[in-house]
Order: C-alpha cells, then sequence, then structure tokens
C-alpha cells in the first residue's frame, strides 16, 4: 500500500466508524499475497482477497496481457461469435488495488517465501497458484508444441482457436474433421463434444458433405446422453447421413499417435490410420508447468491441496486453485475455479486475519452448446467432508438437464448459457 | 507506524461490514402498528461471513451482488427476504418450473437460503439498458396501470409481499415467466390468477409480451 492508497482507506473506514462497532482488529495489513495465474480462479481470488480485505497487499500475475476465454471458444470455432468477444483484459481489476504484473514467473523459494519474475524476486506471505493446464506434450507420439501449428489443440482460447476456425473455413466440403478427446481428468470434460456439436452445425449450413468423427481414450463422456441426443435431433446422428460419429476406446477410438506430414492420427490397438482434412487433437493434460516447477504436482502431474482451504498438501503457504488441482467430484470447469477462488480467498484472509474459517460452499455450473438454441447443462452444490478431506456432490442435488426437456427449455439454456458467460467473465475482469 | 497500520486495517474492515450489513427498515417497523392484512415482511438481518461464503457461490451466473448482465438470467438483487425464500423452497421442492435453478436449489437447507437470502436483499439492483420495443413498451404500461399495478406498486420497482423488482429486469426472463405463468406451469397467487387470465382474454397473449417490454424497459423510477 503506497501513501495515497494508504490515505484513501482511512477517509473510506472513518466514515464507516461512525455508523459501526468495531468488531475486531484484524491482522492482515499490508500482507503480501501474490497470485499466480489470471484465468477463471487467478482473476477471481485476487478480486475476491481485496474484497474480503482491502488492506492486503495483493499481486496477480499473468503471462498474457491479453486473455481469451476458453468458454464460448467453441461457439468461435462453429463461427458463431467474434473471437474479440472472448477477449479480456486486467484493466479493470487494477481498480481494485491489485497489483497487476505481466510477467512469466520462472521459479521461486518456498522456504524462503519468494518467487521470481523476470529478474526480479518478489516475496509473499500467501501465495496462491492457478496456472490452469499445459499439454502433456508427447503422451500422444508425434504430438507436441509444433505438430500444434499444425493440428491445433485449441485448448487453450487465441491464436489456437483462430486457426482451429481458419481450417474450417479453407476446408472444401466433403471433408473430414477429426477431434480427438483424452482420457479423465482434463479441463472442460464435456468441451470436445460440445465443439463436435457446433463444428457440425457449422458444417450442416455450410459443408453439408463433411463429417465430424471424435476419437475417444474413454467410453464414456459428460453429458453423454444429452449429446446423443441433440446430435439425433440436429446432426443425424447413429444415420449413414451423420455428421457427427464417436468412436469409444473401445471402439479402436483412443488415438495412439499423429503425423503430421500425413495429417494422420494412428487410434486403436492396431493403430489404425485415419486422416483428416483437419485434425483437431485435445491431448491429455496436467496442471500448468510453473505448479510442477514449485513442486506442487503429484506423480500424475496434478496438484494435492486440502480441500478446505485450497493450501498444498505439499507446500506451506501456498494454495492451488482451479484446474490444477485435486478437488474430487467437481469438474475442471470455470465455475469450479470460480467457486474454488472464492473459498481459497477466504481461507487465506481468515489466516491471515488469525481467524477460523468458515464453512465453505462450492458449486458448479456448466453450460454446453448443442446447437441452435440448444443448450444443455450440469450443475452440483458441494460440501466440504472433513472426515477424509474431500469435496462431495450434496446427495439428491445437481446433475443434468432433463432429458425431455422441450424445446423451449432448451432454448433456455442457451440464453442462460450465454447470461453465465457475461456474468462469471464480469466477475473475473470486472 | 504500526498503530497507525493496525488502525487503518480495521477501519477498513468496518467499510467491508458495513458495505455487506443490512439495516433494519425503520419504515417497516412503524407500519407494523396499523395491523394491515398483509403479513409482516421477514427483515433482512445482517450478512455473516457464511452467508457471504454462499452468496458468492451464486454471483457468477446473477452477476456481481446479484445484479445480471444478461440477457436472460435474472438480477436477484434487492430481493425481499421472504421473496427469495419462497423462490428458493418452491425450486427445491420442484414446485416451480426451471431449467437449473431446481437441480441447485436442492443442495441448500433452510438456513443456507436464509443466509443466502440477506446478502441479496442489502444489495442494490443494478439497471442495465436493454432493447425494448417502444410501442410494446407504451401498451404494455397500459396494462400494469390496469391490471398489475395495485401489487406491482411503483412500476414494479418495488419488491413487497413478494411482488419481485420487475422494473428492469431482463425481458427474456420476463417473457419466460409471462409464459410459464400463462401455461399454468407456474403457480400465482389467486388474485394474480384472476387479473392475468382477465388480460389475456381480453387482449390476447401478445398482452404478456407487451406488460414484459414495458417492465423491462423501466430504467430509471423518475420516467415512469
Amino acid at each position: 500500500m503506497n501513501r495515497r492508497e494508504f490515505l484513501k482507506t482511512t477517509a473510506l473506514g472513518s466514515m464507516a466508524t461512525g455508523l459501526m462497532t468495531i468488531p475486531y482488529i484484524a491482522k492482515g495489513a499490508g500482507q503480501k499475497v501474490i497470485v499466480i495465474g489470471g484465468g477463471a480462479g487467478g482473476t477471481i481470488a485476487a478480486k475476491y482477497l481485496k474484497k474480503m480485505d482491502n488492506s492486503l497487499d495483493v499481486t496477480l500475475i499473468e503471462r498474457n496481457p491479453d486473455y481469451y476465454s476458453c468458454f464460448m471458444s467453441n461457439e468461435v470455432i462453429g463461427g458463431e461469435r467474434k473471437i474479440e468477444s472472448i477477449k479480456f483484459n486486467y484493466d479493470r481489476l487494477k481498480k481494485h488495488g491489485i497489483n497487476v504484473v505481466i510477467g512469466e514467473v520462472s521459479g521461486g523459494d518456498l522456504n524462503a517465501k519468494t518467487i521470481k519474475v523476470g529478474d526480479k524476486s518478489l516475496n509473499y506471505d500467501k501465495l496462491i497458484v492457478a496456472p490452469g493446464v499445459d499439454m502433456k506434450w508427447g503422451a500422444i507420439e508425434g504430438y507436441d508444441e509444433a505438430a500444434s501449428e499444425k493440428m491445433p489443440h485449441a485448448w487453450k482460447a487465441g491464436p489456437q482457436t483462430a486457426l482451429l476456425r481458419k481450417q474450417l473455413e479453407a476446408m472444401q466440403d466433403g471433408g473430414v474433421v477429426l477431434i480427438t478427446a483424452p482420457a479423465n481428468p482434463f479441463r472442460c470434460p464435456p468441451g470436445p463434444y460440445e465443439r463436435a456439436s457446433l463444428v457440425a452445425q457449422y458444417l450442416k449450413a455450410h459443408k453439408p458433405k463433411s463429417k465430424v468423427i471424435i476419437l475417444d481414450a474413454k467410453d464414456d463422456f459428460a453429458k453423454k446422453g444429452l449429446f446423443e441426443q441433440g446430435w439425433k435431433e440436429l446432426y443425424g446422428y447413429g444415420t449413414d447421413k451423420a455428421l457427427i460419429e464417436w468412436r469409444s476406446a473401445a471402439n479402436q477410438g483412443k488415438v495412439v499417435r499423429v503425423d503430421t506430414a500425413k495429417n494422420a492420427v494412428y487410434a486403436g490397438e492396431m493403430g489404425d490410420e485415419v486422416v483428416g482434412a483437419v485434425v483437431n487433437v485435445v491431448p491429455p493434460q496436467k496442471a500448468g508447468q510453473i505448479a510442477t516447477v514449485l513442486g506442487l504436482t503429484n506423480d500424475a502431474g496434478w496438484c494435492p491441496v486440502n480441500r478446505k482451504t485450497f493450501e498444498s498438501a505439499q507446500a506451506k503457504d501456498v494454495h492451488v486453485i482451479g484446474d490444477a488441482c485435486i478437488a474430487d467430484a467437481m469438474p475442471k470447469s470455470a465455475y469450479s475455479a470460480n467457486s474454488q477462488a472464492k473459498v481459497c480467498a477466504a481461507a487465506v484472509v481468515a489466516a491471515l486475519q488469525g481467524k477460523e474459517m468458515v464453512t465453505p460452499a462450492y458449486t458448479n455450473t456448466c453450460y454446453s452448446m448443442v446447437g441452435p438454441n440448444y443448450g444443455i447443462s450440469v450443475a452440483a452444490v458441494y460440501n466440504y467432508k472433513a472426515d477424509d478431506n474431500s469435496i462431495a456432490p450434496v446427495q439428491g442435488a445437481g446433475g443434468v438437464s432433463a432429458k425431455d426437456a422441450s424445446a423451449e427449455d432448451r432454448k433456455r439454456e442457451m440464453m442462460y448459457g450465454h447470461s453465465w458467460f457475461t456474468n462469471i467473465t464480469e466477475d473475473m475482469f470486472g | 507506524m504500526k498503530y497507525l497500520r493496525t488502525s487503518a486495517l480495521a477501519l477498513a474492515c468496518c467499510g467491508l461490514l458495513f458495505n455487506a450489513s443490512v439495516f433494519a427498515d425503520k419504515d417497516k417497523d412503524d407500519d407494523k402498528g396499523d395491523k394491515k392484512e398483509k403479513k409482516a415482511a421477514t427483515t433482512a438481518k445482517p450478512v455473516t461471513p457464511r452467508g457471504l461464503m454462499l452468496a458468492n457461490t451464486c454471483v457468477g451466473c446473477h452477476g456481481q451482488g446479484g445484479s445480471s448482465l444478461g440477457p436472460a438470467t435474472p438480477s436477484i438483487a434487492g430481493m425481499a427476504v421472504d421473496t427469495f425464500t419462497d423462490a428458493m423452497k418452491a425450486y427445491r421442492e420442484g414446485k416451480r418450473p426451471s431449467t437449473v435453478m431446481g437441480r441447485l436449489a436442492k443442495g441448500y437447507t433452510d438456513e443456507d437460503i436464509a443466509e443466502m437470502s440477506n446478502f441479496f436483499a442489502a444489495q442494490k439492483f443494478v439497471r442495465v439498458a436493454q432493447k425494448t420495443d417502444p410501442d410494446k413498451a407504451k401498451a404494455g404500461k397500459k396494462l400494469h396501470k390496469d391490471n398489475c399495478e395495485k401489487c406491482h406498486e411503483e412500476g414494479g420497482f418495488k419488491d413487497e409481499d413478494g411482488s419481485s423488482i420487475l422494473a428492469g429486469q431482463w425481458l427474456p426472463y420476463l417473457q419466460f415467466q409471462l409464459a410459464d405463468f400463462n401455461a399454468k406451469k407456474r403457480e400465482m397467487p389467486e388474485k394474480m390468477a384472476k387479473r392475468l387470465n382477465a388480460m389475456v382474454k381480453d387482449n390476447g397473449d401478445k398482452a404478456l409480451e407487451e406488460v414484459a417490454h414495458f417492465y423491462a424497459s423501466q430504467q430509471d423510477k423518475k420516467d415512469k
């Protein structure tokens, strides 16, 4: 806090004192919290830390000056939405008193409570790491970062999203679009299937002789019943004119190798060659690399945490939220990250003020678009279970949209999904 | 200096609590004396840390402080405690149709709902300009005066006796709810059912569209 901010805070506080009695003397003043990563979790953690205790010195470090949301990026790929509409920046977050640093964290010394950004060393009292995911390059033979320039993953939005869209636009009618989906866990479990839907929507209108083939490392997927129902209604799923075909792991769908020169993938036990005009590889993932650099990941590449506070099981005073952390029943979704960030911020503020943390509350709400005026969702409310340090869904609540929902309800869900997007991005960047 | 820093913090905290607090509405208390037929409204209590924790899970969809940026998800800021509580319980018990809210409401206890209601009752309903049809809104204004105003007082700006704040609510949401009322999918108070049925009988389904445009177009109390 600089002198001017100090004066401002005092003035604001004085106005309130006339009306309120002071309930406690907080101990958080001026303590430093650093948040690494300005996505669905990191932005919220930084903002809610300031909302909960404005005296904290909060720094948000993000390597990209612009943020492209993965959420709704499938609408960009399908041509329904311009990429500018999923582009955000950090300017408005500064107005909450958050120090925004655009730079890359290269490492740190968690015992000394410092991290390195460029040639600077920053110290913290609490560190929140929200790095999202990184691709496991090489997990599919031949699929590395260079290959993603030919066969985009588009699983981080931005240039990759634009590239995949460009390839679809350039594709001739009659082409086959391959989408490969990884095994669990990965970011946005319904994402590959929403993408297949919106690509099919584009093909149906513009390139009707084409089709999408999903090659899957799984035999089941998120919202499967609803997607398949929608695909039958909209894209002839299951017929010989189908615009979408899904090949499960049991049906030789698991991709083991790619060849960018041939634009081919190799799937199943025999490594059958499947050639696509456009190949979108969603590879296996792990916590963002910085989590591993800081020693926060387990052997599988994800971060074990205390489920009540999101404090790392492997480092004191360091918290991990969002896609990178292990949160049991909570999927790796933007809303999960949002919810976890708020719980984490409350835990950090309580710890810095020497108070008991309040019972956490977590939710997830996630929409997928299947076609024009056709949205579906999954929702859940979770509780913390102290006995086994887990996050468990409240029994009898949550679940997916009704299987027999009316066309009107599917339309409403599409509109609520778009509202979800405007409101969650305002929560992040507003 | 240490003292100064600590006191600045304490004061800052006060500011926060002040923001989140709800002060009992003195006017309402004064009203109690004249024993109207109206059921006394439940007064919002100060927001607890748990209430804030719970409310934080709602605002990702319903917007900052419960004021939605649309295009369809309703703003829930400024909702009276009773309105909020009744709505959540109706969702939870499957008495009110919904897409996602029924599934979510089942996850919360009575106590959770009470905690959340205190938070949203204390928030200001922030209106965002939206596109409405001026002719429909004009026709809707007359329909409102003739049929709705007795309960939806002051152009729908006030939430009293479960009337909800309608002024500046998102148009698609108003349309969805009116369609559900008209199709008898969502329950109405007896008086409202009578009025709404008569309004639709006399003016056709377009009446619903017109009142929806009227309420959605209401941005400033002074304009009504």
